[in-house]
């Protein structure tokens, strides 16, 4: 072939290439998944936005689904070969999602564990499986307690809580209650079925020198010493301190929405509903440490991960989605959007991040927090729930509570192993 | 006869039976179909499920009666087997009786009739879930609930209602008996109407007294209309769910399971914790259940 053939072949293949491209410029289409929840909504549309105008051979299709049937919808269009080549999950789900087949490992060439590592907050481990990786996060929740500024004020308290004796104490300065002995405010809401269980699980359990679980997750270990330590503290401010009533006001969001509670423990979840609040000033505080010092946090996250059925190109486009979903850029829209935390520290731990005094309390915790490897993260919940219930409404001592909450989760974990 | 004389029609010729029982089965054909694919074959479908072990996810793995014995081996069964009964056995009744003495009285009346009426049937076609939550809220302790900052004001205790074992089921109860009231006094009403006025004037003339024309010609005439009522009430309360998810959302059949019914369990069997196989083998109690107390009441209160 001489030059000139050559040159001929070659600009015909570009031509024919070109002429392709009209149709070829949407060959590939991927789905992303995600539940309905409004501001994550608007936020992968801004995401989609912007990946397209990079990758103009690349169409994302956003697909959401209410929440309560999200799990069940991805897992029936699994089923039918039907499934998104992207799709958000929450980390604890990973191992129904792996073993259902629902999820394939990421790409190790464009996702290197050793990378992944040094780049996430250490949480992100959650989501490995042996040598692979099956998601990244885009951003991370955790937890920190609200306080009412307008009652601390009232009450003449200038700082909230530093540590757990200090929010008995706190707490009691500020709880009021009418002439019949009913709260009118509480010092501390008592919700099991919000927060507190992750509180007690992660936080209360360690501080009081136990662990939850043992290392692989595998068994229950908060049936000891610590664990009932935990549980005592936990129920003697209802009990003994009288600082909050469980149910009161139904949640304890609610109470602390509506003015009536001076502290309440929830996640950066709970940031949007609470900056709709104007009867009065909140702010936000680490979590409380233990005597010694010591301090710890539940964080979680929702991760992204490639469904099963993507392969070969669709497969490629989904890795760079993915690649893109938890890059840097698209951790600073999420928490100008969504309003959650960045999952890379090089994001997330700004000086101007770390100084805000909503987010920084948050951020500092997740160089410490743990995130709990659920198996059913419902039912576990549950057990909790009826830990502190039977102490609360049946009077049964706290070292039966706790040995039969235990017994009661560890059929849970033994039954999905 | 047709050998003889062919008709001029092509194909057979059918009798005019035949052809309207074909005309019949061909208008039938789209509902028989239609419930055959989405009632019968997953109703039958779910007998073979419940003898599986199956997550959705992977292929259902066949376990023999495993569901059944680790069910009935499980102490929340029998407490949300207890729970439904409670509803039944103390929801049918309480509810019949007040829907009888209200329609007894109501028919009598001819001032606010109309209003009344629409009064009491206003619950029933009110969404069940908006429902829950306003008596939810109702419950609540002092200051949020209206029961209790009533009783705070006068100076009494407060109840838990929700917050208590005891007292949370009869509390979810009486919604649920308020809620279906509307539609069995209709019901009754219409039963009492339908009661000839003869006998009653001939009982009147006999110089028979209230009570006795209650017990003799109104109860025994109005019987069909119980039966259909008995019925239709235990199988609402025994698949009670509306109510008890709505005002226990943050603990769902709480406190401690003890509001929680059969169906609630099935619900959170099957969809939170993806055990379709053990959520179908409770789906068979409850369809054994409702078979058998359905039949047991048609025979009880049949016609002799």
């Amino acid at each position: 072939m001489n030059y000139f053939t050559r040159n001929v072949t070659r600009t015909a293949w570009i031509a024919a290439a070109a002429m392709g491209c009209t149709s070829a410029a949407n060959a590939v289409e991927i789905e992303y998944w995600q539940y309905i929840y409004d501001s994550r909504v608007q936020a992968v549309d801004q995401l989609i936005e912007k990946f397209e105008a990079e990758n103009p051979d690349i169409t994302v299709k956003h697909v959401t689904f209410p929440y309560a049937d999200y799990q069940t919808r991805v897992v029936a269009a699994n089923m039918a070969g039907k499934g998104p080549d992207v799709l958000q999950m929450f980390y604890g789900w990973t191992d129904s999602f792996v073993n259902g087949k629902v999820l394939q490992p990421l790409p190790a060439d464009m996702f290197p564990t050793d990378k992944i590592e040094a780049e996430f907050f250490p949480i992100v481990t959650a989501m490995r499986r042996g040598d692979d990786y099956y998601g990244l996060p885009t951003a991370v929740r955790s937890l920190a307690l609200f306080y009412n500024k307008t009652l601390f004020a009232e009450a003449g308290i200038d700082s909230p809580p530093k540590t757990l004796d200090e929010l008995v104490e706190t707490a009691k300065a500020l709880t009021k209650k009418d002439g019949g002995g009913n709260y009118t405010t509480v010092g501390m809401t008592l919700d099991m079925a919000g927060q507190d269980h992750q509180w007690w699980r992660e936080v209360l359990v360690r501080q009081f020198g136990g662990t939850p679980y043992s290392e692989d997750a595998s068994t229950v270990t908060y049936d000891d010493a610590a664990g009932v330590a935990a549980t005592q503290w936990y129920t003697d401010l209802a009990t003994k301190h009288q600082v909050g009533q469980p149910g009161f006001m139904d949640e304890g969001q609610a109470a602390f929405r509506a003015g009536r509670a001076a502290m309440t423990i929830d996640g950066t979840f709970r940031l949007g509903s609470f900056r709709e609040i104007d009867g009065f000033e909140w702010g936000v505080a680490e979590l409380p440490a233990n005597a010694e010092g010591l301090r710890s946090n539940y964080a979680s996250y929702f991760a992204n991960g490639i469904g099963a059925g993507a392969e070969g190109e669709e497969l490629q486009a989904a890795a760079k989605f993915l690649a893109y979903l938890s890059s840097p850029e698209a951790m600073q829209l999420w928490l100008e959007v969504v309003g959650e935390l960045p999952a890379r520290p090089e994001v997330a731990m700004t000086e101007a991040n770390l100084a805000d005094p909503v987010y920084g309390p948050f951020l500092k915790a997740l160089e410490y927090a743990h995130t709990t490897t659920f198996v059913d993260e419902q039912a576990q919940r549950q057990v909790t729930m009826d830990m502190a219930n039977r102490v609360f409404l049946q009077g049964q001592a706290v070292e039966a509570s706790v040995a039969e909450a235990a017994a009661a989760e560890q059929a849970i974990i033994d039954r999905a192993r | 006869m047709a050998m003889t004389q062919p008709s001029p029609q092509s194909g057979p010729r059918l009798s005019m039976r035949t052809r309207r029982a074909i005309w019949v089965w061909a208008f039938l054909a789209l509902p028989v179909l239609f419930y055959s694919v989405i009632r019968f074959y997953p109703t039958i479908d779910a007998f073979r499920l419940s003898f599986t072990n199956w997550n959705l996810l992977s292929p259902p793995e066949y376990v023999g009666v495993q569901n059944y014995r680790d069910m009935f081996a499980s102490a929340e069964f029998w407490q949300v087997f207890r729970n439904t009964f409670a509803y039944l056995i103390i929801g049918t009744p309480i509810s019949l009786l007040l829907s009888f003495t209200v329609a007894y009285f109501l028919d009598r009346i001819r001032f606010g009739h109309g209003f009344l009426r629409a009064l009491y049937f206003l619950p029933y076609i009110t969404t069940a879930s908006a429902m829950g939550w306003v008596w939810r809220w109702f419950y609540q302790p002092a200051p949020t609930g209206v029961i209790n900052s009533v009783l705070g004001s006068l100076g009494m205790g407060q109840l838990d209602f929700l917050r208590s074992t005891t007292w949370a089921l009869p509390s979810i109860m009486v919604t649920a008996i308020w809620a279906g009231l509307g539609f069995q006094i209709i019901i009754l009403m219409a039963g009492l109407r339908s009661i000839p006025q003869t006998y009653y004037e001939a009982a009147r003339i006999d110089g028979v007294g209230e009570f006795a024309i209650l017990r003799k010609i109104t109860l025994p005439l109005l019987k069909p209309t119980t039966v259909f009522l008995v019925v239709f009430s235990s199988i609402g309360f025994l698949r009670i769910f509306d109510q008890v998810y709505n005002m226990t959302t943050n603990d769902p059949g709480g406190p401690l399971g003890s509001t929680k019914p059969l169906v609630l369990m099935i619900y959170q069997t099957a969809f939170n914790s993806y055990q379709m196989g053990a959520a179908a083998a409770q789906t068979v109690v409850l369809f054994t259940i409702l078979l058998a107390i359905s039949l047991l009441q048609l025979w009880i209160l049949r016609t002799r």
